[in-house]
């Protein structure tokens, strides 16, 4: 009796134990995740609150809100136990100490970044896809080839720019804007013909931020093929336990609940070729 | 035709009044000198004659046409009129030359050439040929004053004003700009000279004026000006003059 | 007289000089040391932190810098193209502002109120607002002719803003010029415009060229800011390689680009002065 109970006692402290043993955190029992501001459906949802402009990533509403959820559940954190930080872009990977213990927000993983940070393994097999004005010159185009005349944009520090570069190849070379609000508004005010961007973002600024506005294709996924996943402190050793829980997630079936129920809708479009 | 007629011109500064009413008349070929301690309204008489200021009350007429009158067309009064300064002005980012024809070209409108060889007569005449080409900077007091003087005859004035010109001159260069005037006055140019320099007053002057806290207290011929004047104000002046060995 | 002072200055030289023990030489070499001395332990303690090669593999990293070069330099082609269209637009209307402040009388009032709330205005909004404000608002507004271009509308706003600074710039150039000057145009003739023309802008833009290459070069760094709309101009590029790799050293190649061009402008402009103070007092004995 006493033997079940020590047992009992000892698997219900064993997560709690290999989160402070070899799952270290910033903080002892929190797990800081860090995302961008603002915070944008599909990939969080609901209202704004806490300081989080657009969408709450606190409401575990959203694909990336959801998924970082459901890791932190397995490595043993409750969702009180989970802190949001505000992390720019641009601060993910600079040197010196991380404020967060992993950031989740559409970072697609290279070769060149993991030199500077540590990825998990993939949370989101990405395709890029193209927004268009309806009734535009470029809304008939069906084909790859067929883009290359047009004014194409991207948001800075997407793969997206570097998909446009070396697989479209268009003739003028594509604007890169600081934010998504900035992108948007070029495509509105027609300085650009095209945004080039993640299919489920793709999805949101046809359906909440542009309108009249649609998602004229998905392109093909690349060889290889592109990921998202969480970025962590190089060499940190949290990386290792969340790839043990991205694995447990998508071997149960969690990842692809997640993924029906807030990325279902991203999906449907035509794919260029 | 008189070149010049002041008549009862009044001028305030603020609440202080400068000129309280002058009466002159300047003839043609005369040569007038204005004497008087500082402050007296020597220089704001010539400043309002160039319409440099303007006069409060009171007229002024040059060669018969009234230029205190509403709607005067101020530069070309300027034009016929010419004034050099104490402080000689000369243009520091022009040659002598350039400072000479600037105006004849700009404003009378002479081409390049014809411009520049008046200028080069004018300066030659006055022993300033090999300056032509040199910045003011490189000039000696004198030789600045001299330009400056010639630089006002380039337009061909029918009136000279001379506020003080050699004042703020080392006394070895005064003597080479009051050769220039000597020269001026012989050749017949109408002049209106207010100075410090006795002296060369009395040798020069057609008629010498007194000007005292804003009036012309008395007038005449020099040599009956400082030698036997009548109102005691100008014997205490030029006492004061003779027993700072000035004259 | 100049001899006599000289020989006094000489001899005071020779005493202090005694006094401390050394001459002109101990001097300058005791202060090279010392700089030298204090650039090295900051060069060392720099090198020996503990983040050091973090820092150095981050910023400072060769080959990426050699890699990221090329693109960089061909975007700041679009910095070079901005900031030297609006400089030409900016020095003339700046002056044209200035000449505006400077009408005198009542008549002319509205023109100087007009000058002096558009030049409190543009240097008191942030450039970066104006930029927005205009290359995302105004092709927004979708009126017919109006240019969508992003290039053009970031010369606009420059060329707006830095109007403003630089006909300050003038006015002070122009209010430095005595009075005198002007009485002394006005009285040979010359009209108000003449005399602006020909006597007082010449000296006034002479004098205030330090300040105009001051502000010339804060306008090259301005450029930067165009990016905002989209152009890829070189901190733009910049920003894309550090985030395609997580490496800050294409920072760097900007930078380096911006420096290169201010140094040749900065050595010119001190060409320009010496020039023309030789030129006035060439021969004068001071």
């Amino acid at each position: 009796m006493r033997r079940a109970a020590v047992l009992l006692l000892a698997l219900a402290l064993a997560p709690a134990a290999a989160a402070a043993g070899n799952c270290p955190t910033l903080h002892a029992g929190r797990l800081t995740v860090g995302t961008d501001n603002p915070a944008y459906p599909p990939w969080f949802g609901g209202p704004q609150g806490h300081g989080w402009k657009v969408s709450d990533p606190t409401s575990g509403k959203g694909y990336e809100s959801a998924v970082a959820y459901a890791v932190a559940a397995q490595l043993g954190f409750s969702r009180a136990d989970v802190t949001w930080t505000y992390v720019p872009f641009d601060r993910s990977f600079a040197p010196g100490p991380k404020s967060f213990d992993f950031d989740i927000n559409q970072i697609s993983y290279s070769p060149a970044r993991a030199k500077v940070v540590t990825f998990s393994s993939s949370y989101y097999d990405v395709n890029q896809a193209i927004v268009v004005l309806d009734g535009t010159k470029i809304a008939s185009v069906h084909t790859v080839a067929g883009l290359r005349p047009f004014r194409l944009g991207v948001q800075v520090g997407t793969t997206s720019y570097s998909y446009i570069v070396d697989h479209i190849k268009p003739t003028h070379s594509p604007a890169v804007y600081q934010t998504n609000a900035a992108v948007i508004q070029a495509l509105k005010n027609k300085q650009i013909d095209g945004l080039v961007v993640d299919l489920p973002t793709a999805f949101y600024v046809t359906s909440a931020q542009v309108p009249h506005s649609k998602v004229l294709g998905e392109f093909p996924s690349l060889p290889g093929g592109e990921h998202f996943g969480m970025v962590f402190a190089k060499g940190n050793p949290l990386a290792q336990c969340v790839d043990t829980a991205l694995a447990k997630l998508k071997a149960n079936g969690t990842l692809a609940r997640i993924h029906e129920q807030w990325l279902a809708k991203a999906a449907g479009a035509p794919t260029l070729k | 035709m008189s070149a010049l007629e002041v008549e009862d011109v009044h001028k305030l500064f603020g609440r202080l009044e400068v000129l309280r009413g002058i009466d002159l008349d300047v003839a043609e070929h005369e040569v007038v000198c204005l004497i008087g301690a500082s402050g007296s309204g020597k220089s704001t008489l010539l400043r309002c004659v160039n319409l440099i200021e303007p006069v409060d009350s009171g007229r002024i007429v040059v060669e018969g046409a009234d230029i205190t009158r509403r709607g005067v067309d101020v530069n070309a009064v300027r034009r016929r009129i010419g004034i050099v300064f104490q402080a000689f002005n000369l243009f520091p980012h022009m040659t002598v030359l350039r400072n000479v024809t600037l105006a004849p070209r700009t404003v009378l409108g002479r081409p390049r050439r014809e411009a520049e060889g008046r200028a080069r007569e004018l300066l030659a005449r006055f022993g300033l040929a090999d300056k032509s080409d040199d910045y003011p900077d490189r000039l000696s007091g004198g030789q600045q004053q001299r330009v400056a003087i010639v630089r006002a005859l380039a337009m061909e004035p029918r009136l000279m004003l001379l506020d003080e010109v050699t004042s703020a001159l080392d006394p070895e260069l005064v003597a080479e700009v009051l050769e220039l005037i000597r020269e001026l006055a012989a050749g017949g140019m109408t002049m209106l000279i207010a100075t410090h320099e006795m002296g060369f007053a009395r040798e020069i002057a057609d008629r010498v004026c007194f000007l005292d806290e804003g009036v012309i207290l008395e007038q005449g011929p020099p040599a009956q000006i400082f030698s036997a004047p009548r109102e005691p104000r100008t014997q205490q002046f030029l006492a004061r003059i003779v027993a700072a060995g000035r004259m | 007289m100049a001899s006599e002072g000289g020989r006094r200055t000489d001899l005071e030289v020779a005493r202090r000089s005694r006094i401390l023990g050394g001459g002109d030489a101990r001097t300058v070499g005791i202060s090279v040391a010392s700089t030298v001395l204090v650039f090295a332990l900051l060069a060392f303690a720099i090198t020996h932190a503990p983040g050091w090669h973090e820092v150095r593999r981050t910023f400072f990293d060769w080959g990426q810098f050699k890699a990221s070069f090329p693109e960089i330099a061909r975007a700041f082609l679009l910095n070079v193209k901005i900031f030297s269209i609006s400089e030409a637009f900016i020095l003339v209307f700046a002056l044209v502002i200035a000449v505006l402040r400077s009408l005198p009388g009542p008549v002319f009032f509205p023109l100087r109120a007009l000058a002096i709330a558009y030049a409190d205005f543009f240097r008191g909004v942030p450039t970066i607002l104006v930029i927005a404000i205009l290359g995302f608002g105004a092709p927004a507004l979708e009126l017919k002719h109006i240019p969508t271009s992003t290039t053009f509308w970031g010369i606009v706003a420059l060329v707006l803003i830095y109007t403003a600074y630089v006909s300050e710039v003038y006015r002070a150039g122009i209010e430095s010029v005595h009075p005198s000057q002007e009485a002394a145009a006005r009285s040979l003739g010359l009209s108000r415009g003449r005399a602006l023309r020909y006597v007082v802008l010449p000296q006034a833009v002479r004098r205030v060229i330090p300040p105009l290459l001051n502000d010339f070069i804060g306008l090259q760094k301005d450029t930067a800011l165009v990016g905002i709309l989209g152009a890829i101009e070189a901190f733009n590029q910049s920003q894309i390689d550090t985030d395609a790799t997580f490496n800050y050293t294409p920072y760097l190649c900007a930078a380096v680009l911006f420096v290169a061009i201010t140094i040749p402008l900065a050595r010119f402009t001190d060409v320009l002065i010496l020039r023309d103070r030789r030129r006035r007092q060439a021969g004068r004995v001071l």
